[in-house]
């Protein structure tokens, strides 16, 4: 058994008095995709975010157990912005900054030290092409990031997640605003980048969970009802509430 | 004429909303009304007597010149700018991305910062006399008066400041932090930058009512019409007209310095509505 990449033992977590995840246990591998599905407001994101401290921003956020990467824990010993450095987040809603696309992919870089015009220069090249929008972006690099469309500037988040050089990538419902087209290309981007990257991803839509993910974690009122192989899950699930969910009867 | 008739039909079943449309047509009317009449007689009453030696460059009690009083008043505006602005800028950026929510501290700052905008500028004045000119022992000068001017417009570079942090989409923030950017790097580089012509309005409403403004001045710069070093004491534009009208012998010079002030603070509004349109706009 290798050491999971990501493991959680034990969490439970309150916003004030509202308890939103309990007693919740995870292990994710390397370089696979693992998906979160579930119904609205069973804990998925707050789960997801747990996963890179976002959750430290939310007031009156208690986190109980053990979070951790490659063995080392995160709540305890080690950086924060070490932590969102190598595990990076992609968001729901794309949420370029008001700035131009060059400067939106090279803030991470730029945010941990890199100041070579040059090498910046690769590195907006290189995560813009991983990302599929090199050809859509590359002779408007100097223009607001803001004039992409929707779909576009998802990809461009994306890239400017995988500037940092994170070895995973949390990505909320990154599809969920996406038109068909789009979110196709970023079920392929999602694909490909498994190769070097280790995925967890939140999503309402099943046929995106089949046909990308290789492990699926099924939630229900915050706790993980089912945890296994993708194709096991939707296809001959062990929990009567999880198969009630895949085929549609509740949630 | 049919649309007439239609809002004739809406009026007759509705009686109230006629009786509503017109009180709000007569309040428009009495604003515009109002505005129109002030400039119209200020400029009236002024533009006439604009002449050359109202700009002559020392003051006489012969050319009643007003330069050295722009020059004071410029100074000021600075000098109150250079306190206020850095200090309300830092405290609401405290506020809003620092201060728990509801924190007791906070909430005690807000208050404060309520209060003291409701306060008439008299008692910005007399506390200025009592702190900065007395017990500071500053004596009358330009620094007492920029010093009390600048407590004044604290409040409203707070709250305007304030407004534009939070107007800046949570979202920013979040993807900044995310990509292991820490707090002074996020709101320096991510949040500070949309939030920009939103503090700068708040900024340039306090450059008005520096501008206009007489009471505090009175018993904390004084009323010496020479150009004035920080530590001297020094009229304002405002502050000259105010002299000149009270001692009744220069009215028609107290009317030309009225057009100087209005078309200052007039640009001054202009520029304000300018950045709060940019404000719009860059916040999407
Ligand atoms: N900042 C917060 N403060 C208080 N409660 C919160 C906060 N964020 C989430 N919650 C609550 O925690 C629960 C889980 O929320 P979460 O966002 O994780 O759900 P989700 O599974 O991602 O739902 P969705 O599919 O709609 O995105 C919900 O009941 C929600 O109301
Ligand atoms: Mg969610």
């Amino acid at each position: 058994m290798t050491q999971p990449k990501l493991q959680v033992k034990n969490c439970d977590l309150f916003y004030g008095d509202f308890q939103a995840l309990k007693n919740i246990d995870l292990e994710i591998q390397e370089k696979e995709i693992t998906a979160f599905i579930g119904p609205s407001g069973c804990g998925k994101s707050t789960l997801l975010k747990s996963l890179n401290r976002m959750n430290d921003l939310v007031e009156g956020c208690k986190i109980t157990g053990e979070f951790t990467l490659d063995g080392v824990n995160i709540y305890k010993d080690m950086e924060i912005t070490e932590l969102r450095k190598r595990v990076g987040m992609v968001f729901q809603k794309p949420n370029l900054f008001p700035m131009s696309i060059y400067d939106n992919i090279a803030y991470g870089p730029r945010t941990h030290g890199i100041k070579k015009k040059a090498e910046l220069d690769e590195i907006v090249e290189t995560t813009l092409k991983q990302a599929c929008v090199w050809d859509e972006t590359k002779d408007r690099l100097k223009k607001s990031a803001l004039g992409m469309s929707g779909g576009q500037q998802q990809r461009i988040c994306i890239a400017r997640a995988l500037a940092v050089k994170p070895e995973v990538l949390l990505m909320d419902e990154p599809t969920s605003a996406l038109d068909p087209i789009s979110t196709i290309k970023i079920e392929e981007l999602a694909s490909e980048l498994k190769k070097n990257y280790t995925i967890v991803i939140v999503t309402h839509n099943m046929q995106q969970a089949t046909r990308i993910s290789d492990k699926t974690a099924f939630f229900l009122h915050g706790e993980i009802v089912e945890f296994d192989d993708t194709h096991t899950i939707f296809s001959n699930p062990k929990e009567h509430k999880t198969l009630e969910y895949i085929t549609g009867r509740f949630g | 004429m049919s649309v007439m008739s239609d809002k004739m039909r809406t009026y007759r079943s509705h009686p109230m909303s006629l009786v509503f449309n017109i009180l709000t047509k007569i309040a428009v009317t009495l604003t515009i009304g109002i505005f129109v009449l002030i400039v119209g007689y200020v400029i009236i009453k002024g533009v006439p007597y604009l002449k050359p030696s109202l700009f002559s460059a020392n003051y006489t009690s012969d050319n009643c010149s007003m330069l050295p009083a722009i020059a004071n008043t410029f100074i000021m505006l600075l000098a109150a700018l250079v306190i206020a602005a850095p200090l309300g800028i830092f405290c609401a950026v405290y506020l809003v991305e620092y201060a728990k929510k509801g924190n007791r501290f906070v909430r005690l700052i807000r208050l404060t910062t309520e209060t003291l905008s409701g306060i008439p500028s008299i008692v910005y004045g007399l506390f200025g006399n009592m702190f900065f000119v007395l017990a500071l022992n500053w004596k009358l000068s330009m620094l007492s008066g920029a010093c009390t001017l600048a407590i004044m417009v604290l409040p409203l570079i707070i709250r305007s400041t304030e407004e534009a942090l939070k107007s800046v989409d949570d979202s920013f923030r979040e993807g900044s932090y995310g990509l292991g950017a820490g707090k002074l790097r996020t709101i320096f580089v991510i949040v500070l930058p949309p939030a920009i012509s939103g503090i700068l309005s708040g900024v340039i409403l306090a450059m008005g009512r520096i501008f206009g403004e007489t009471a505090a001045l009175i018993y904390t710069a004084g009323t010496v019409a020479k150009y004035a070093g920080l530590s001297d004491s020094g009229r304002t534009l405002a502050i000259h007209m105010y002299s000149l009208s009270n001692e009744g012998l220069h009215m028609n010079e107290a009317s030309a310095t009225a057009v100087v002030l209005l078309v200052v603070v007039l640009l001054l509004n202009g520029l304000a509505s300018l950045a709060a349109k940019k404000l719009s706009k860059g916040g999407n």
